[in-house]
């Protein structure tokens, strides 16, 4: 790969060269050992990145003869105008109002349970984490088919075994059931992450500060509240916020199962630009939803921050 | 502690029982899938459903890994996270190193810089990196899913990795160096040995990266050989939509090597994931 050679590196010096180059060729060490590693992240994701913003200022031609004309900022203008747009974000606001507070209270209350002893505590730690080291391809698969409308067994469950409903429903063919499936997919894939992280964290509780609260005579539910909960506050604000960041980049799910669809009703921010990209060839558009979506995911996290991260002394 | 009273042995059953239900909930979807997979296409849209199918077949097995070719995409998804684990584990280490143990101009504008990239989404710059790939010639290219995912790779196992390097004694580095003991010998023959548990912790993340990935590969992989696993599987479903057990049977096969790493390497999966999340 031509990205690992560098001009820098001379095999070991022998010990008689003069003290100067000696001192040079120290210098230039740590560069030989960064440069390759860099230069791949700089080709990859650093230059790309810079491009995207500049390709966003274009109407963008697909085809190497024509050429491209810069528009300056109407790709952002369009985008801001654009129903369809803010249909996929409240799309994705709907799953993160789902998911973000469904992967936090389940992750927390199983960590709290695999948080004492008991048997089986490895065995099931291992079990929620199945879904999270599995395929977003191969479970958003497996989604569809259980939320099949005729012959998917969620509708056979509501249907048949618990008679809550009385015909099925056409889960994946519109756009309330459709974002509802997509959530369950998402809860039921993150939750087994969010164990862990919380699990981590309880662990580092100090178990004489519980003892002295039940010595106090307050009871599990008023311990978890009053000890364990502050002591990993950090760790809450911080699942929270990547579980945001995670939310707004829900894609592949979205796109297997509905497919966006019926009419974009189930259309999601990356569904969407990767439609304008790929479908209708608008680059420049693509790129502007891009950086729109990266500014949204921005100020969001921003706020989150400032807003539960305030009370560094004293407080709750 | 020696003696629990019979209420504390009835929480601990509640616990479990709770705990385990859950735990069974969790692992259903998969249970359905392998059922599935095992089931003769007649019997897959039947109601009730079967959960242990009463005819099993391993024809959709048979019928994915020769028919449908998913040797040859097995095979394919093997050698793109293979050779991005490589690239990725050496020049990673390598940066780490540097980060870890030198000062050096520009250190501080490097490390921002990566921990930007690290910030930002793969899939924002989805576009220009189609561009790049294409006038690189590296669309359809197996090398080029390589190329791509070590770079979009490296800075995160970069920071993985340079904390490890920071906990080894600089008393062995001064060591090595009194008896003469080049950066080159020194980073081969003290750094990398004493970071085996954090270079598996790195080789596993970056690995199971590549073989899951789907978007990147579904955009700019376009010749049917080229597929990998989860392209392959979404397009069996693409094309022969009802056919479930051999869609579910394709699947079994690709999360098989997942699960198999999973179960022998648990403990650098759990330090992988709460990598830099618990700092209370």
């Amino acid at each position: 790969m031509a990205t690992t050679t560098t001009p820098a590196v001379t095999p070991a010096a022998p010990p008689t060269r003069p003290s100067t180059r000696r001192g040079r060729r120290a210098a230039l060490t740590p560069y030989a050992f960064l440069l390759p590693g860099f230069a791949l992240f700089c080709l990859i994701v650093a230059y790309p990145l810079a491009r995207s913003f500049q390709i966003s200022l274009y109407d963008w031609a697909v085809v190497p003869t024509q050429a491209s004309t810069f528009i300056g900022l109407d790709n952002y203008v369009r985008g801001i105008q654009d129903d369809q747009f803010w249909l996929s974000m409240a799309n994705a606001g709907v799953y993160l109002a789902i998911t973000v507070p469904g992967q936090v209270v389940i992750g927390l209350a199983v960590a709290v349970l695999l948080d004492a002893k008991m048997p089986g505590r490895g065995i099931f730690r291992v079990l929620f984490y199945v879904p999270v080291i599995t395929s977003w391809v191969v479970v958003a698969l497996v989604f569809k088919y259980l939320f099949n409308t005729d012959a998917g067994v969620v509708n056979w469950l509501l249907v048949e075994v618990f008679h809550v409903a009385d015909a099925n429903i056409a889960w994946l063919q519109s756009r309330w059931p459709g974002l509802m499936a997509v959530s369950v997919l998402g809860v039921w894939k993150g939750v087994g992450w969010a164990m862990v992280i919380f699990l981590a964290a309880l662990t580092g509780v100090r178990e004489d500060l519980k003892e002295a609260a039940a010595l106090d005579g307050a009871g599990a539910w008023h311990r978890f509240v009053n000890v364990s909960l502050p002591a990993i506050r950090k760790t809450l604000l911080f699942v929270t916020v990547l579980l945001v960041i995670g939310g707004f980049n829900v894609f592949i799910s979205v796109l297997l199962m509905t497919g966006g669809g019926p009419a974009g009703s189930t259309e999601v921010p990356l569904t969407y630009m990767y439609r304008q990209a790929f479908d209708f060839l608008d680059f420049g558009y693509s790129a502007a939803l891009s950086f729109l979506l990266a500014i949204a995911i921005v100020a969001v996290s921003y706020t989150q921050f400032k807003l539960f991260d305030t009370d560094e002394d004293g407080g709750s | 502690m020696a003696v629990t009273s019979p209420h504390q042995r009835l929480t601990t059953w509640l616990r479990f029982a709770l705990a385990g239900g859950t735990a069974l909930l969790m692992i259903l979807p998969f249970v359905i899938m392998l059922s599935t997979s095992f089931k003769p296409q007649t019997f897959i849209l039947e109601m009730p459903p079967e959960l242990i199918p009463s005819e099993p077949t391993l024809n959709n097995y048979r019928e994915a890994w020769t028919e449908s070719s998913f040797a040859s995409y097995f095979l394919n998804s093997l050698y793109v996270a293979l050779s991005t684990t490589f690239i990725v584990l050496l020049l990673s280490s390598m940066m780490a190193y540097a980060f870890a143990r030198f000062e050096f101009p520009g250190k501080k504008l490097a490390f921002v810089a990566l921990l930007g990239g690290l910030m930002i989404p793969g899939i924002i710059t989805i576009v220009p990196a189609f561009v790049l790939a294409k006038s690189l010639n590296l669309l359809d290219s197996l090398n080029g899913l390589t190329l791509f995912y070590a770079g979009g790779a490296v800075a995160f196992m970069t920071f993985l990795l340079r904390g490890f390097f920071e906990k080894v004694p600089i008393a062995l580095d001064e060591a090595m160096t009194i008896d003469g003991a080049g950066a080159v010998r020194r980073f081969f023959h003290l750094y990398l040995p004493l970071s085996r548990p954090a270079l598996a912790t790195a080789a596993i993340f970056t690995f199971l990266g590549a073989w899951d990935e789907f978007v990147w590969a579904l955009t700019v992989i376009n010749d049917p050989e080229k597929r990998t696993l989860p392209v392959a599987i979404a397009a069996l479903q693409g094309q022969r939509a009802t056919e479930w057990g051999l869609v579910f049977a394709a699947s079994a096969i690709a999360i098989l090597p997942v699960i198999v790493v999973y179960v022998i390497a648990q403990r650098q999966f759990m330090a992988g994931a709460t990598a830099g999340a618990v700092k209370d």
